[in-house]
């Protein structure tokens, strides 16, 4: 049998990730259902590899240098997200509190 | 053996992302899920920037977009209100979907800064098939999201636009852009115009996609262009063959799918319907006119703190025209006050009550209103019948009696929060008009039921005032 193409594997990974998504996020609370947009967002700007790679390396044409700046123009973008993302969804998160807690606090006198 | 130890080291990010999405199940874990996110994201970074060979004006331009970019999404999470968080996260995927497209043509133009061009250069069939898809996908979800993004933030009017043809003209693009693929590919990707007439025409259908679809499905939208932007990134880790943007993409995508299946589901509609649009543009004009003859009763912040006051449990259902008028802070103030009189004070959640999913939990959360009070549909709809008074504030059809007893009403066998079982149902609501759905409410009429006219706010401030 001949060796099989590396495509297949990808695809195993890609068709499993699906999977695994689907079970992860039926488990995810409704009440969270905002926070796990936003962090699915800050993640898929994991696109952010690709981006990086575009900016860094050096022009195959160094005269007309069309990758580098498309690259660093999706850094800026992705680094928008990433950083937006994550800190609005720790935003959010930090205010779901439970009953208790929510007490203690105002008892502290907050 | 770098790049074997490289792909190693995005799987661990993949992972990372995975057990995030994985803390969300719960509030106790979700923050502890978000820093592992943030790791996932700081393990994929330093691979890359250790791995890809750089030059030092590579280096210089990562530092300052990374500098720029990171500023202003820090500004934007810390300044951003709550109640617009649709519009944020409709902007946020906008980025996603131009970020997928210009790193596709990045790759289209230097294929070697990725590895993955051929000994001549050039890149495989298959990789331009993919690169494409991702171009293609990321264009859709970048222009559809700025649409979705004027619409909620009100720089276009949420009502459909519709014209006739719009679904030939749509499969005409899809068709269009398959054929440029086509030609891309058996061009080796010489002819990069082909690449960027692909990217013009999905431009154009993300428009055209978004534009027919009216305000009040744009929770099914918004999770739509979540999964889009996922499917972005996924065509794209196929491209460049990287674990992380793979896992990612799948992670993204199938959160998305999920959540705009579990936002139809809420609406009873099915998610073509949702994507051929047009709901709700011509039923509201036929029901503005037929409401006129029928008396509501109307009654005074002082009627409904009075009633509240001496009732053992009250129900409150939050929806869009909360937010809209920001009254969650003075809701959680009228709660606090009657749970220090001794009232029972829960809250019911509409699954699409809102303009994103989970939209009201968000902003009870942040007027502190703890989460074991707030209760999804299906947990609380059988309280209703128990409850002595049920407040309505700022929802209209997911509370609307037609969805269950009139197979006539165009949102019949829509889940509603059955509000007309409790005692007394008190409606905060600035106007007799129809919902966003445009349909009438037959609730506002009943003997049971008592109108409380007013913004959001003023009235929930009102009845705190009179509950002394």
């Amino acid at each position: 049998m001949e060796a099989v193409d590396p495509f297949i594997f990808r695809l195993a990974i890609f068709v499993l990730a699906v999977f695994v998504g689907y079970y992860v996020v039926w488990s995810v609370t409704p009440a969270l259902h905002t926070p796990l947009m936003s962090v699915t967002n800050a993640i898929s700007s994991v696109i952010i590899v690709g981006a990086l790679a575009a900016a860094g390396a050096a022009a195959a044409n160094p005269a007309n240098p069309f990758g580098k700046s498309v690259g660093a123009l999706a850094v800026l973008l992705a680094s928008i997200n990433i950083f937006g993302g994550f800190l609005v969804t720790q935003r959010m998160l930090a205010m779901y509190r439970k009953k208790d807690t929510v007490d203690v606090k105002l008892k502290a006198g907050e | 053996m770098p790049a074997d130890l490289a792909a190693l080291l995005y799987l661990v990010s993949g992972i990372f992302f995975i057990l995030a999405l994985r803390g969300l199940s719960s509030p106790e874990t979700s923050r502890q899920g978000n820093y592992l996110g943030m790791v996932g994201m700081a393990v994929a970074i330093c691979t890359t920037l250790l791995f890809v060979k750089m030059d030092g004006t590579g280096f210089a331009l990562i530092v300052g977009a990374v500098a720029i970019g990171g500023g202003i999404g820090a500004i934007i999470a810390h300044r951003i209100p709550m109640t617009n968080m649709p519009q944020l996260v409709a902007a946020f995927h906008s980025l996603v979907g131009l970020c997928a497209v210009l790193v596709a043509a990045a790759a289209l133009y230097e294929p070697a800064a990725f590895h993955i061009a051929t000994p001549a250069g050039k890149l495989k069939s298959l990789s331009l098939v993919e690169l494409a898809l991702g171009a293609t996908i990321g264009a859709i979800t970048f222009s559809g999201s700025v649409i979705a993004f004027m619409k909620l933030q009100g720089l276009m009017s949420g009502a459909p636009i519709i014209f006739n043809g719009r679904h030939r003209l749509n499969l005409a693009l899809g068709a269009a852009i398959i054929v440029f693929i086509v030609f891309l590919t058996v061009s080796s990707g010489d002819v990069k115009m082909a690449f960027w007439i692909i990217t013009l025409i999905a431009l154009v259908l993300g428009v055209m996609l978004i534009i027919p679809i009216g305000g009040a499905d744009m929770p099914v939208v918004v999770s739509m262009l979540n999964s889009y932007s996922g499917w972005a990134a996924a065509a794209l880790g196929f491209t460049l063959d990287n674990n992380a943007l793979l896992i990612t993409g799948a992670l993204v995508g199938s959160s998305g799918a999920i959540l705009s299946y579990i936002m139809c589901k809420g609406m009873n509609r099915s998610f073509i319907s949702v994507i051929m649009g047009g709901f709700g543009a011509d039923a509201s004009e036929a029901a503005a006119g037929a409401s006129m003859d029928r008396a509501a009763r109307q009654g005074s912040a002082e009627d409904a703190a009075f009633i509240m006051k001496n009732a053992g449990k009250v129900i409150i259902a939050p929806g869009y025209g909360m937010a809209v008028a920001q009254a969650q802070h003075a809701l959680k103030d009228m709660a606090e006050n009657l749970k220090a009189q001794g009232v029972d004070v829960s809250y019911a959640i509409h699954p699409v009550a809102g303009r994103m999913p989970g939209h009201m939990n968000v902003l009870l959360a942040e007027a502190q209103v703890p989460y074991d009070e707030v209760f999804e549909l299906e947990d609380i709809n059988s309280a209703f019948a128990t409850a002595d008074v049920a407040f309505v504030i700022g929802a209209n059809d997911v509370t609307n009696p037609a969805a269950e007893d009139d197979p006539a009403s165009p949102i019949y066998g829509m889940p509603v929060l059955q509000v007309w079982k409790a005692k007394t149902v008190f409606f905060v609501k600035r106007s007799l008009a129809s919902g966003y759905a445009g349909v009438e409410n037959p609730l506002f009429f009943r003997d049971n039921t008592m109108m409380l006219l007013g913004d959001a706010r003023k009235m929930s401030e009102s009845i705190v005032k009179a509950l002394g």
